[in-house]
């Protein structure tokens, strides 16, 4: 009785999932039927499962609370929101005297569209632009001192920072992080790295209005998501398409809670 | 009821039920759950319209869960004692039959190991959907998998390290 490929703990696993191909599933029958004890530890696993299953049935079967009837969450948002808005209003204006300003320095006017961070966008490019080329001294301070970097970036920014997003899946490794002067603020600018040496910055900053809109822009090569959350401004810069961009900007927006 | 409010509603008995499992504490996994749909809600606009929403949903109350928990240990232990009582009294009780409540046991392992167990095991999530809950590869999946069910046999077995989280 020969297998060509050896059983694995994956296959354990699937097999007590009951999630092999029958094929597959024979196969590993036969070797628990050779192998006493990994079968006494299947059975036994398998039970841990059933188990943890029962425990938990009751919670599935109960009636949902009225409190989470989309309805009812839907209406406290709104609520809430309009709640802000006479607050927001105010800060509105200053924002649109600024970025008037900003366009006039640009030269340039983008016709029908509303962009309320222009220039919270601006030097966030400029600032990926000036960095990214940086061979030296691209950071201040290493992702190897990443205690460090979160502590600094927090205190200089005036946001307690989270250790800064994973984001490896996509093949970026952080390099680390600096402080830069972005208008009367602090702002903090994190670093990654692929292994092609193509980089990618994460830019924030306090302040912003609480409406959370994910606006892309690309200019010069540069893409861009730009979004506000919880009164800080975030944007994330690369030289990506947007559909490339999207998800890595996707994960650092769920991360950075 | 509109398409969304639908689709949305059909998630919560499941994502209380592991929101449950996470916290062992009913209140907490209501809240958990709220706050996951409010996030829901406000950001449906980056779900990719054929997106996995289950996945997506779940994705969302483990970070949010994870950086509740980071929250509660900066600002120490004071969260245990705000509520006076014990949210594992049903556990409490068959310890004192002599029979190890396996969502005590659950709590004892780290929250990888835990929701794992809780999204393939419970949840019947794929693999997939779990390596893309837990922003993993699917070969991390299956060996953490396996280690936490090794793990979790051992705990229930009464053959483990001591483990100190569970001293109050």
């Amino acid at each position: 009785m020969t297998h060509d490929v050896p059983i694995g703990e994956d296959d354990l696993q699937a097999y007590l999932d009951d999630r092999l191909p029958p094929k597959r599933r024979g196969e590993v029958d036969e070797y628990l039927a050779r192998n006493p004890a990994q079968q006494a530890l299947v059975d036994k696993q398998r039970g841990d499962r059933e188990v943890l299953r029962a425990r938990l049935a009751d919670k599935f079967a109960e009636p949902i609370p009225a409190r989470l009837r989309i309805e009812h969450i839907r209406a406290a948002q709104s609520a809430r929101r309009r709640q802000q808005f006479s607050s927001v209003a105010a800060a509105l204006a200053m924002i649109a005297i600024g970025v008037a300003g900003g366009w006039i320095m640009r030269g340039e006017v983008a016709p029908g569209r509303v962009a309320p961070d222009a220039a919270f966008l601006a030097s966030a490019v400029n600032a990926h632009r000036t960095y990214v080329v940086e061979v030296a001294h691209p950071v201040e301070v290493a992702a190897s001192d990443e205690a460090h970097l979160v502590n600094w970036l927090s205190n200089r920014s005036g946001r307690k920072l989270e250790t800064p997003p994973d984001l490896s899946a996509f093949g970026y490794n952080l390099v680390g992080g600096r402080v830069l002067p972005s208008g009367d603020k602090a702002a903090a600018q994190l670093m990654y790295q692929d292994s092609s040496g193509g980089r990618l910055t994460v830019y924030l900053r306090a302040g912003g209005g609480r409406n959370p809109a994910f606006t892309f822009d690309e200019r010069e090569g540069i893409s861009t998501f730009t979004w506000t959350d919880a009164g800080f401004e975030f944007a994330i810069a690369a030289e990506l398409g947007r559909d490339r961009l999207l998800p890595i900007a996707k994960l650092v927006y769920e991360r950075m809670v | 009821m509109d398409a969304r409010s639908h689709a949305l509603e059909a998630q919560i008995p499941a994502l209380r039920r592991y929101a449950f499992g996470l916290t062992r504490d009913h209140a907490a996994a209501d809240d958990l759950v709220q706050d996951c749909l409010e996030r829901a809600l406000s950001r449906w606009y980056l779900r990719r319209p054929d997106g996995d929403l289950r996945a997506w949903l779940f994705t969302i109350t483990r970070n949010l869960h994870i950086s509740n928990i980071r929250q509660s240990k900066r600002r120490g232990l004071h969260l245990a004692f705000e509520e006076g009582d014990e949210p594992v009294s049903q556990g409490a009780q068959e310890h004192a039959l002599g029979v190890r409540d396996v969502l005590d046991t659950l709590d004892q392992m780290p929250e990888d190991h835990k929701s794992l167990l809780l999204l393939v095991g419970v949840e019947d999530m794929s693999y997939d959907q779990a390596a893309s809950i837990l922003g993993i590869p699917i070969g991390t999946v299956m060996s953490r998998l396996s280690r936490a069910r090794r793990r979790l046999r051992e705990l229930l077995d009464g053959r483990q390290p001591v483990s100190l989280r569970r001293v109050k």
